[in-house]
């Protein structure tokens, strides 16, 4: 991390009278693992590192940003990169918005986020775990015809943010994964299903999970049928609920708000969902897959209430964003990588949870879908209209109870109305890889598009 | 004459080392991309941004494993090391190859006839304004508009230990239009891209008013539409608009290694009818300044034109250096990557449909009841099972053979073995459209074709 810091000061120390200048440095181990029938199929290692470089000046009417990113720490490929950026400059609209973070006085949580067993487990170990982790999927089960890829993978990485305005933060973390994808035969049909297991060090995972959740989720589906087109009540599971709740997240972030991309737009106190949503970002709570001490622009995370009983209580800033629409930022500048610039999403979401176990809820409804997995995603949801069209596949929940499984169906509704027809929340929590936790929720009012 | 990225006897001497230990087969990959773009986002130019990225990506094949390392460090020292990391899988050492003499370097050029680099940032800009002042004056109820410009040039060099030593140089330009429209009923949004396998030329004056015109015009009409549909229904398909389908319904099934795994529906089926006559599908790297278009793939295999699927009949997958070795034949020139930090895998590269002799008006007015899709967003598919969706960013229905009502933005879910044999017309205006393909992590540019077709039933997964 020493290094990391003199680098960034050396290039900080750069910056002329009239400008400002933040660097994102970057540096990170990874290694993957494949297995395939019992071998080895690919083991790769790498080492990468990079810079990305903002410079900022100030003018009458304004400030400009230019930007440059450069994949190595190379000292020729970094003052490139800062000349680049400094020529950019010159072509961007002068904005009055526009600023670096300046320190704000919120002090930075402290949690534990890298696992140096990540670097201290011996890559025979990382092997076996691949390994066994097939073993157990294709003898776990008769109908497993084949298991398609079974995978370990780990990293640590570190960066640091400085500016000339006073930032100076560094992080490092590690994760490791495994995950496996599993194919399903009763002769006539194939089904597939995939499980993972993750965690900040080898030792957190737990592979039997991993393969019991892609043995259960393909041969749960085997013989799937399209069922009628009807309009339901859709229970999601954890995972994909997650995914829901990741979607709803994006149209929570400031800026896409401030620039009318967002559906909450200008319903800041309204009524938004139903009384059980209470939805948290919160990269504080070590919980979280996704918590962190610090944000993109290098503020301090901190927990912001989103939604409260269903009423529309904020939005997430960072600093650009938070000043065009007259406030501060909330420490939720997220950063696509090095070649990213900060924008304002949220990180670690979580939603309240309620009091009812899935069986619960599965029963409470009594008719309905069960979601098991979401296809199309990014095609057929539409943050800005809210209109919301997704293939599934899961199975047919009746007399309270899940029935046989379905494919071939797509389930739709508006973002806006799916939250107001959360009828239950689950108390099944799983803190998931990636931008948000899950736990059962059903909606009601859902098109079910089948035959 | 610019320098070589690394000089061949070092690639000789770094191939030597990843052999030393028993590997039967060893490639260095060494890559150097700069990339630029900028941004237009509520009249403002929001950001430029420059990079550069360059490294090499080592790989070394014994029976069925691979082990694989990257570097940015393009020193021999560097890439020794990197070797050496890659050739660790060989587990029981020695008795390897000592010396890998590679042939003379098969140097491509790009056809591009204006290098972004040397293109004005100021010429950037005044095309972003024009888009956004033309996309504007098309209506008052365009409320947004956000222009992206990007390109950029990927020189690279691959050797391996059978003695391949190619080098190319791909330059890629895009160029576009987001817009919303803002009405009583809400928010629509249109899109246009413009891309190309190709330099700065193709973003003329002309191209980019059109751009803008055209996703304008889009959120504009969707100001006005209902709900979709929701069940099965007949599905025409704009020219141009639908060749997705195919890249996701039998495309990604017909990749060499879900056949190898036996984890796609059409492992098994070469030489049976697997679709309607009248489809013909072809792959094809060839297609200059198509988004696709390579004149040799990231292995060092010339780009090809592979025929897929004649008349209905499979004829073929597509394949990179590892499957096809598997095999004991030939690379079809599909084996891609997203940079040197990746590993290469079958890819398509430009994937179409040829034309039939229908006409789109034709086909329109012999459909009483259907849905008319002038423009598909993005899409996928689980290979194993062959179920599919894709998103419809421009519908309308079609009533009594007629183009009536805009429709909001849904899915279509599908079966692609299913999907393919549904296809009963096909019309002679065929055209491409770029697009971003996503596999197990790696992004590659690709382009999909087709001519206005139709498929007799596909289910709508729309909320009406």
């Amino acid at each position: 991390m020493s290094e990391l810091l003199e680098l960034a000061e050396r290039i900080l120390e750069a910056a002329t009278g009239s400008e400002e200048i933040e660097v994102y440095l970057s540096s990170g181990i990874d290694t993957e693992v494949q297995a395939y029938q019992g071998e080895i199929e690919q083991l790769s290692s790498a080492t990468s590192s990079g810079v990305g470089i903002r410079v900022l000046r100030e003018s009458v009417g304004g400030a400009q940003v230019g930007t440059a990113w450069a994949g190595s720490l190379g000292d020729e490929a970094i003052f490139d990169a800062l000349r680049e950026a400094r020529d950019n400059v010159r072509f961007a609209t002068e904005d009055e918005f526009l600023a670096f973070a300046r320190p704000d006085g919120v002090p930075a949580v402290e949690l534990e986020l890298s696992d140096s067993r990540v670097l201290t487990t011996s890559i025979d170990d990382k092997i076996a775990m691949a390994i066994e982790l097939e073993r157990m999927v294709r003898s776990g089960d008769s109908r497993i015809r084949q298991v398609d890829s079974a995978n370990y993978s780990d990293y640590v990485a570190e960066a640091a943010i400085l500016s000339t305005t006073g930032i100076r933060a560094t992080y490092a973390r590690s994760g490791a994964f495994v995950s496996v994808e599993a194919i399903a035969t009763d002769g006539d049909d194939d089904q597939t299903g995939w499980g993972l297991s993750a965690g900040r060090a080898p030792s957190d995972l737990d592979l039997a999970v991993a393969a019991a959740d892609a043995i259960s989720r393909a041969t749960r589906m085997l013989g799937a049928v399209k069922p009628k087109s009807m309009k339901t009540t859709a229970v999601f599971d954890p995972r994909n609920a997650a995914t829901l709740l990741s979607i709803i997240g994006g149209a929570l972030s400031g800026e896409a708000v401030i620039r009318g991309r967002s559906f909450f737009a200008n319903r800041l106190g309204e009524t938004v969902a139903s009384a059980q949503f209470t939805l948290l970002d919160d990269p504080t709570d070590p919980r979280h897959f996704a918590a962190s001490v610090f944000d993109g622009e290098g503020l301090a995370c901190r927990r912001n209430l989103m939604i409260e009983a269903g009423e529309l209580r904020g939005f997430v800033y960072d600093t650009v964003s938070a000043r065009r629409a007259g406030t501060v930022s909330t420490g939720s500048a997220i950063r696509g990588g090095i070649a990213g610039s900060p924008s304002a999403g949220c990180r670690a979401l979580q939603l309240a949870p309620g009091g009812l176990s899935q069986d619960q809820i599965i029963a409470s409804v009594g008719e309905g879908i069960y979601v098991e997995s979401l296809m199309g995603i990014h095609s057929g949801v539409n943050p800005i209209s809210g209109d919301f069209s997704v293939g599934v596949t899961g199975r047919i929940i009746r007399d309270g109870q899940l029935a046989e499984p379905v494919r071939e169906v797509t389930v739709a509704s508006t973002l806006q109305r799916m939250l107001l027809d959360v009828s239950h929340v689950g108390n099944d929590v799983e803190w998931l890889p990636g931008n948000s936790a899950g736990q059962t929720i059903a909606i009601g009012e859902i098109a079910v598009s089948g035959a | 004459m610019e320098a070589a990225l690394v000089e061949k006897d070092v690639l000789q001497r770094v191939l030597a080392e990843a052999m030393g230990r028993g590997g039967e087969f060893a490639e260095v990959f060494v890559e150097d991309r700069t990339t630029s773009s900028a941004v237009l986002d509520q009249r403002r130019i929001e950001e430029l941004s420059s990079g550069r990225d360059r490294g090499a990506g080592i790989r070394v094949v014994i029976g069925d494993t691979t082990g694989f390392a990257h570097t940015a460090d393009l020193s021999e020292h560097g890439l020794m090391a990197a070797a050496q990391a890659a050739a660790a899988v060989a587990r029981h050492g020695g008795g390897g190859v000592r010396e890998v003499p590679l042939g003379t370097l098969t140097q491509h050029r790009t056809t591009a006839r204006l290098m972004p680099g040397e293109v004005d940032k100021a010429r950037k800009i005044e095309l972003l304004r024009l888009a956004d002042d033309t996309a504007r004056s098309e209506s008052g109820s365009i409320s947004q508009v956000q222009v992206g410009i990007g390109d950029s040039t990927r020189r690279f060099v691959v050797a391996n230990s059978e003695g391949v030593l190619a080098s190319d140089e791909q330059v890629r330009t895009r160029f576009n239009v987001s817009c919303v429209a803002s009405g009583d009923s809400g928010m629509q949004t249109g899109y246009r891209p413009l891309a190309a396998t190709l330099g700065f030329e193709i973003v003329t004056h002309e191209a980019v008013a059109e751009a803008a015109r055209g996703a304008a015009r889009q959120a504009i009409t969707k100001l006005e539409a209902r709900p979709a549909p929701s069940g099965d229904l007949p599905v025409v398909l704009a020219g141009g608009s639908g060749g997705i389908l195919f890249h996701e319904a039998c495309g990604h099934g017909l990749e060499a290694d879900a056949i190898l795994k036996e984890a796609s529906v059409y492992a098994g089926k070469v030489g049976e009818q697997v679709a309607s006559p009248l489809v013909t599908l072809v792959d094809d790297g060839t297609v200059v300044g198509e988004w696709g278009h390579l004149s040799i793939d990231d292995e060092g295999r010339p780009g090809a034109r592979n025929v897929l699927i004649e008349n209905g009949i499979l004829t073929d997958y597509m394949w990179d250096y590892l499957r096809a070795r598997k095999q004991g034949r030939q690379s079809s020139g599909n084996g891609r990557r997203q940079s040197y930090q990746h590993l290469p895998m079958v890819r398509m590269t430009n994937t179409y449909l040829l034309e039939g002799d229908s006409s789109a008006d034709e086909i329109i007015s012999q459909t009483p009841r259907g849905v008319y899709v002038a423009q598909l967003g993005g899409g996928q598919v689980n290979t194993a099972t062959g179920d599919f969706v894709f998103g419809m960013t421009a519908a309308f229905m079609i009533e009594n053979g007629q183009i009536t009502y805009p429709l909001r933005d849904c899915n279509l879910i599908g079966n692609g073995p299913e999907v393919l044999k549904r296809v009963d017309a096909v019309a002679s205006d065929f055209s491409m459209t770029p697009g971003t393909c996503g596999k197990d992590g790696q992004s590659v540019p690709v382009g999909t074709g087709q001519a206005t077709m139709r498929l007799s039933g596909v289910t709508i997964g729309g909320a009406a």
